[in-house]
């Protein structure tokens, strides 16, 4: 024991030593949470767009003030033809155009039906589509204004009512996922890489001929940065509920609880990946390039998984950032007990187990 | 430029001789570029949908199968009782849930309105959103379906006034979530091996020790930059070419702007970035220390970059941040030029202030390296 704590003093020595590291460490998921929720944004706002009015009309004038004063639109000041657009969207100034005919206005007046045209630059699908449907929306509303809306009769009303996040806001569902992301990252990259400079180093033999057990070596290398990561743990939870203003609904306990064991997976991650590298550079480029990636893409915060090929769901599955996310989203903010996630934290609890069992087997005392 | 021409040599043997990071080098971002943009796909469908059904009438089985018919919504099953649909929620098993009233058609009838209960799992706000617009839509069309046949007349076409909104989607007609999302992986991609590689590298020398041996020698400032920028330089290049090969050949997108504009843009780009790298590895003392700065400003410029999510709908002071960012000007040029076939004068301004990070960082890089210390 005395050994042990010998060691452990030496490891937290080597981390508290390195401030710059230290201060990334901490200022990294300060960033993200203050990035994910203010700046990132699945709403699309402010969009530019250009109207090219060839009625210049009554009509067309309240049209177009309908769409200028939503929060979606930034109306660019130029006046461009029909076959300019193409050179609008190329400089990339415009998201959208929407045409407005001649006779917009008297085929409204005469013949009860008008019609405008919706250009929308579809390299981006996504803003394509919404702005479309933005504009589709105000035209409805701007259409209904004009029709009398009196005695239609066996009227069937939804009454909607939005689950767990009422203003949708966007942080309830990053907050989870950030929370997986930097844990798994800096958990994973920093005992990997710890381990294997004390290889390249040459001072890990030094530390294999000490009458200490290997094992020790490696587990006194993992717990600063366990204590590390629930510190982070509880940064992150103490922005999101003062900053960001999202509670905690399920038990606070639960969720310490099972980030430490999704800590510990991850550190074993980082002991497996140690194991089978011999430089620092490989290390890393294993836990950055090919974790952070995959990490935020098949978490399921970015996009969702059911949307994916299924061969990719199925390897979805091998994330363990996957079911963390979705045990942190079910305590946070649905407020779900043990009960309800006890299925991810058995896979989680599995997979470290898996992955402890094997780097253990192939640890190696002597170096080559 | 001999001096220039003997640090070449050493950089590349280095290079050529560790084969796992080479190989690394090359296939990691072949094969993350061949997943990843499979899995980035935010088009909603497949909204799983609980439905209770209180009525059990004919007007309610109608309305299940209008929903199910619509191809945007699975039933999961339908339940008995709310807490049994709600429960399915929280299992994440159904995205929402619908529940139909006792007596619905009865009352409809008689009373000439009626009220659904609709409730959606908000968490991600825009799936829910969404999914609450598609039911929506569904519930009018079923509507009005209904109030046809219950009253011919109502409907007559031309007694209100009507704008259609005819919309065109240009540059990708099928709105392929793919054909956007490879280009943004693409500059990443490349960005990543740059960048990390160059950070790593003066501060390999320095842990190991090596760097004295060349401190000492005659090797002017400049020619070490420059002999550390160029190997890595070429590398980048050939990691975007296999990018672009395997863009073509798997999604077959072909850049529809010239493939000088494309090559002569990144290869300024790659200036900046690897000049970014070589600045935080003459300010680190570890390799630890340069990957974890590095690693902090890749977060941030991936994510405020522009690749998932537009920095459009930003808040001004992110705006700012994202201009000063060369991860958005790639990854804008790159869409631009690829699906656009946007030209030079398109992407001129961008090509100017990349222009702008590779001088100002490589300078910055030459003269914060010390020989002395």
């Amino acid at each position: 024991m005395k050994q042990f704590i010998t060691f452990l003093k030496k490891e937290f020595a080597h981390v508290l030593r390195d401030r710059k590291t230290l201060l990334i460490l901490f200022g990294m998921p300060v960033a993200q949470i203050l990035i994910f929720g203010f700046a990132l944004t699945n709403e699309v706002k402010n969009a530019n767009i250009v109207v090219v009015d060839y009625a210049k009309d009554e009509s067309s004038q309240k049209l177009l003030a309908k769409i200028e004063a939503s929060q979606y639109f930034e109306i660019e000041k130029m006046v461009i033809s029909a076959d300019q657009i193409e050179k609008a969207f190329q400089e990339g100034v415009i998201k959208l155009a929407l045409v407005i005919p001649s006779n917009f206005a008297s085929d409204l007046a005469h013949q009860n039906h008008a019609q405008v045209q919706v250009i929308a630059d579809a390299s981006d699908p996504n803003t394509a589509n919404t702005l479309t449907n933005y504009i589709s929306s105000i035209v409805l509303d701007y259409q209904q204004e004009l029709t009398t809306n009196a005695g239609i009769p066996y009227r069937i009303m939804p009454e909607t009512r939005m689950l767990y996040n009422p203003q949708l806001k966007g942080v309830y569902n990053f907050v989870p996922g950030v929370m997986a992301l930097v844990l798994m990252l800096v958990c994973v990259m920093m005992t990997a890489v710890s381990i294997v400079r004390e290889k390249e180093m040459g001072t890990m033999e030094i530390l294999l001929v000490s009458p200490f057990k290997p094992l020790m070596v490696v587990v006194s290398k993992a717990i600063p940065y366990l204590l590390l990561s629930l510190i982070n743990v509880a940064v992150i939870l103490l922005l999101s509920v003062f900053v960001l203003d999202l509670p905690i609904l399920g038990n606070i306990f639960l969720l310490f609880a099972e980030s430490t064991l999704f800590i510990i997976t991850c550190l074993t991650i980082g002991i497996f990946i140690s194991v089978k590298t011999a430089s620092q550079q490989v290390a890393m480029l294993i836990s950055l390039m090919g974790m952070m990636l995959p990490t935020i893409l098949f978490s399921g915060f970015m996009f969702p998984i059911e949307n994916m090929p299924v061969a990719l769901q199925v390897i979805s599955n091998v994330v363990p950032a996957k079911w963390f996310y979705i045990i942190v989203k079910s305590i946070m903010i649905k407020g779900l007990g043990f009960s309800g996630i006890w299925k991810e934290t058995l896979i989680l609890a599995g997979m470290t187990l898996f992955l402890l069992v094997v780097s253990l087997k192939t640890f190696k005392i002597r170096l080559a | 430029m001999r001096t220039i021409r003997f640090l070449l040599q050493k950089e590349f043997k280095q290079i050529f001789r560790n084969k796992i990071i080479l190989a690394m080098i090359l296939v990691m971002p072949a094969v993350q570029l061949i997943i990843l943009p499979l899995a980035a796909d935010y088009e909603i469908k497949n909204i799983n949908i609980a439905v209770i059904d209180n009525d059990r009438s004919p007007y309610s089985q109608r309305l299940i199968t209008t929903i199910t018919a619509s191809g945007y919504f699975r039933l999961t099953g339908v339940n008995s009782s709310y807490d049994e649909a709600f429960g399915l929620i929280e299992q994440d098993e159904a995205d929402l849930l619908l529940e139909i009233p006792a007596a619905f058609e009865k009352r409809l009838i008689r009373e000439n309105e009626n009220t659904l209960f609709i409730a959606v799992n908000a968490i991600n706000g825009v799936k829910a959103n969404l999914g609450a617009a598609y039911l929506a839509t569904i519930l009018k069309m079923y509507n009005n379906d209904l109030r046809l046949e219950l009253v011919p007349s109502s409907n007559r076409i031309g007694s209100q006034p009507v704008i259609e909104v005819a919309s065109s989607n240009w540059f990708n007609i099928l709105m392929n979530y793919r054909v956007f999302m490879v280009p943004g992986i693409l500059a990443i991609l490349v960005t990543m091996i740059g960048g990390f590689l160059s950070a790593l590298n003066i501060v390999k020398e320095k842990e190991v020790g090596t760097i004295e041996q060349i401190n000492v020698t005659p090797i002017r400032k400049h020619h070490f930059i420059l002999g550390k920028l160029i190997p890595f330089w070429v590398l980048g290049n050939i990691v975007f070419t296999i990018g672009l090969l395997i863009s073509w050949l798997i999604y077959g997108i072909v850049p529809l702007g010239s493939l000088l504009v494309l090559y002569g843009f990144v290869a300024v780009y790659l200036l900046s970035v690897l000049g970014l790298g070589l600045l935080v590895s003459t300010i680190c003392e570890t390799q630890q220390q340069a990957m974890f700065i590095m690693f902090f400003f890749m977060m941030i410029f991936i994510l405020l970059g522009g690749l998932f999510t537009s920095t459009d709908s930003m808040p001004e002071w992110a705006r700012f941040i994202s201009r000063l960012n060369p991860v958005s000007y790639l990854i804008d040029v790159m869409r631009m030029v690829i699906l656009k076939g946007s030209g030079f004068s398109d992407v001129l301004h961008h090509l100017i202030v990349v222009a702008m990070f590779a001088l100002v960082l490589n300078t910055w890089a030459i003269l914060n390296y010390k020989k002395t210390s």
